[in-house]
């Protein structure tokens, strides 16, 4: 039997994810620190609310509100108990919204980094990074989630238990990795190397990507990164909307949705299949997104010039992918 | 990485490249080296604080630059420092026995409603492995608890740290209430997270704002030397 978001694929050559969750939430009060994963429960119409905000704009998709939904995450706020409630009833709710739409509208239950270092740096294992992702992915399968969708991860070991855990569970899912630092993740891997990596899982994701990190272009560099790997696994785009900036002591994100209308046009020029919004992306950001996705034809692949020209520059000069990579310091190994 | 490198002794070094093959193995993390390199520098006669200076922290300024041009990445960095850590613990006890000069002294922590702290942990190690020390107030911290540490540690440093859009400003109500309380200038104050920029330190009256781990050690380090040569006391 094959999944609903597989499916879905198999009619359609571009899909439409959501936007932002934790800056909608703050935007309905959430407070700063306050985990938004509790709200599944104590405040159940703002989640819909949230969820109905993608659903309008015309996403084929949205993620849950389980962001944060793993043991070590809730543990900060002593909620690691509630790790199966809280996870099903974000996909419940989500369920509630994605069946109410009269289309085909998919419910991806997000699961977002534990936070923690893995061995050898940190003290994280992989079984209990496995076992982390397992207990929150039972409790989005049992609320009724139609795939997983793993986001903002940096470490390829985080990326691989996450697999292991969602085969477990029995989950069809997507994944995503965060590049945030010189064009690479905080740690260290480039968008090449993701690429081998998931081609290499016992349990391949049904599409890949990128979500959040620095601004747009970067983010669509990252995207032809990918793509220039030529491999068919659909390729996701979720970038933020520009740059957060300080403005009279409330933060704001420099993309208008004019500009991430033209980000969404170039992601798919780019070879992405899944287009959505991370932080910052709002439902007019979302709406402008769709509207440009819907009436703007397809164009040839951008350069990077044409991307800088378009959504402004990039935070660093390489992405770790190139042959002109600064070159690590010759040390003595000794064995 | 040649096979006739695989047999290097330690011991049979003479001092200049004792010290040069401690940087290497600061750089590849290698904790036990590092610590059989500090001991053989303290039975060769070596001062605590000439090991810490010319050996650990000049080979983590390497790894420190080359973490800031984006040639190492936090698992390379995390290990050097984990070696790093090993050569402190021997030399921790002896720098405060012989009397050594402090390079200088931090607080750090996290501003209240934020948990992110892979940023802040990486801070305090490279400017730990540069010689501060460093007073890590970890996760989630009020006003009221940067205040007090500022009293009972007195150091010249304050770093706050923020991953958040929704928790940076809180470092305007720190900076404000020293401000008011008339301690502001009595510090440096560095910030720093994913989401900050230059134009947000200048605009909440931050000393500096620091991109990553190892611009902060460099300016933590620029700034303490301005104020000692003020003598200003801290």
């Amino acid at each position: 039997m094959t999944d609903a978001l597989t499916r879905l694929l198999a009619d359609r050559d571009w899909l439409m994810a959501d936007g932002a969750t934790g800056t909608n939430l703050f935007n309905m009060g959430l407070g700063a620190g306050d985990p938004p994963e509790l709200w599944n429960v104590d405040e159940p119409d703002k989640i819909r609310t949230l969820y109905s905000y993608a659903v309008n704009a015309g996403s084929d998709l949205f993620l849950t509100n389980s962001f944060g939904g793993n043991a070590s995450r809730l543990k900060l706020h002593d909620a690691q108990h509630r790790v199966r409630e809280l996870n099903r009833v974000a996909a419940e709710l989500g369920r509630e919204v994605a069946d109410a739409s009269g289309r085909t509208v998919i419910v991806a239950g997000s699961v977002g980094p534990t936070g923690d270092i893995m061995v050898p740096m940190g003290s994280l294992t992989h079984e209990s990074a496995v076992e982390m992702f397992h207990e929150q992915a039972e409790g989005l399968k049992e609320g009724g989630a139609d795939v997983l969708w793993l986001e903002t991860i940096s470490a390829p070991e985080e990326y691989r238990a996450a697999a292991e855990a969602f085969a477990l569970a029995g989950m069809p899912w997507c994944g995503t990795m965060s590049f945030d630092t010189a064009g690479r993740t905080m740690m260290g891997m480039t968008s090449a190397d993701m690429v081998k990596m998931v081609e290499k899982l016992p349990n391949p994701p049904i599409a890949y990507g990128a979500n959040c990190g620095v601004g747009a272009s970067d983010l669509l560099r990252t995207v032809l990164g990918f793509a220039a790997q030529g491999t068919e696994r659909p390729i996701i785009s979720k970038g933020n909307a520009g740059i957060p900036k300080y403005v009279e002591g409330h933060i704001h994100y420099d993309g208008t949705p004019e500009l991430m209308g033209e980000y969404a046009v170039l992601a798919r020029d780019c070879g992405a299949t899944f287009i959505g919004g991370c932080c910052g992306t709002m439902p007019e950001h979302l709406e402008k997104m769709h509207e440009a996705l819907s009436t703007r034809p397809r164009g040839p692949r951008p350069t990077l010039d044409e991307i800088a020209e378009k959504l402004g520059g990039f935070s660093s000069a390489t992405d770790g992918t190139g042959d002109e990579e600064p070159a690590r310091r010759r040390t003595r190994r000794r064995g | 990485m040649s096979e006739e490198d695989d047999d290097i002794i330690l011991s049979e070094l003479d001092d200049d490249e004792l010290v040069q093959q401690m940087f290497d193995d600061l750089y590849d993390g290698l904790k036990e080296e590092i610590e059989e390199g500090v001991n053989i520098l303290l039975e060769r006669g070596w001062s605590p604080y000439d090991i810490l200076t010319k050996a650990l922290v000049g080979g983590m300024t390497i790894v420190g630059n080359d973490f800031r041009d984006g040639i190492l990445f936090v698992p390379e960095v995390l290990l050097a420092a984990n070696a790093m850590k090993g050569g402190m613990a021997i030399l921790k006890p002896l720098l405060v026995e012989t009397g050594a000069p402090r390079v200088g002294r931090m607080v750090i922590g996290t501003v209240k409603g934020d948990i992110h702290d892979i940023g802040k942990n990486l801070v305090a190690m490279m400017m730990e492995g540069a010689g501060f020390e460093v007073t890590d107030l970890g996760i989630n911290n009020s006003v009221e608890k940067y205040v007090e540490a500022l009293k009972t540690e007195q150091p010249d440093i304050l770093g706050m740290s923020a991953l958040l859009t929704t928790t940076m400003p809180y470092m305007k109500v720190v900076i404000d209430t020293m401000k008011e309380m008339g301690i502001r200038d009595d510090y440096i104050v560095l910030v720093g997270g994913a989401p900050l920029n230059e134009e947000f330190g200048k605009a909440i009256g931050a000393d500096a704002y620091c991109r990553d781990a190892a611009v902060a050690v460099e300016t933590a380090k620029k700034f303490v030397a301005r104020k000692h040569n003020q003598g200003v006391t801290g």
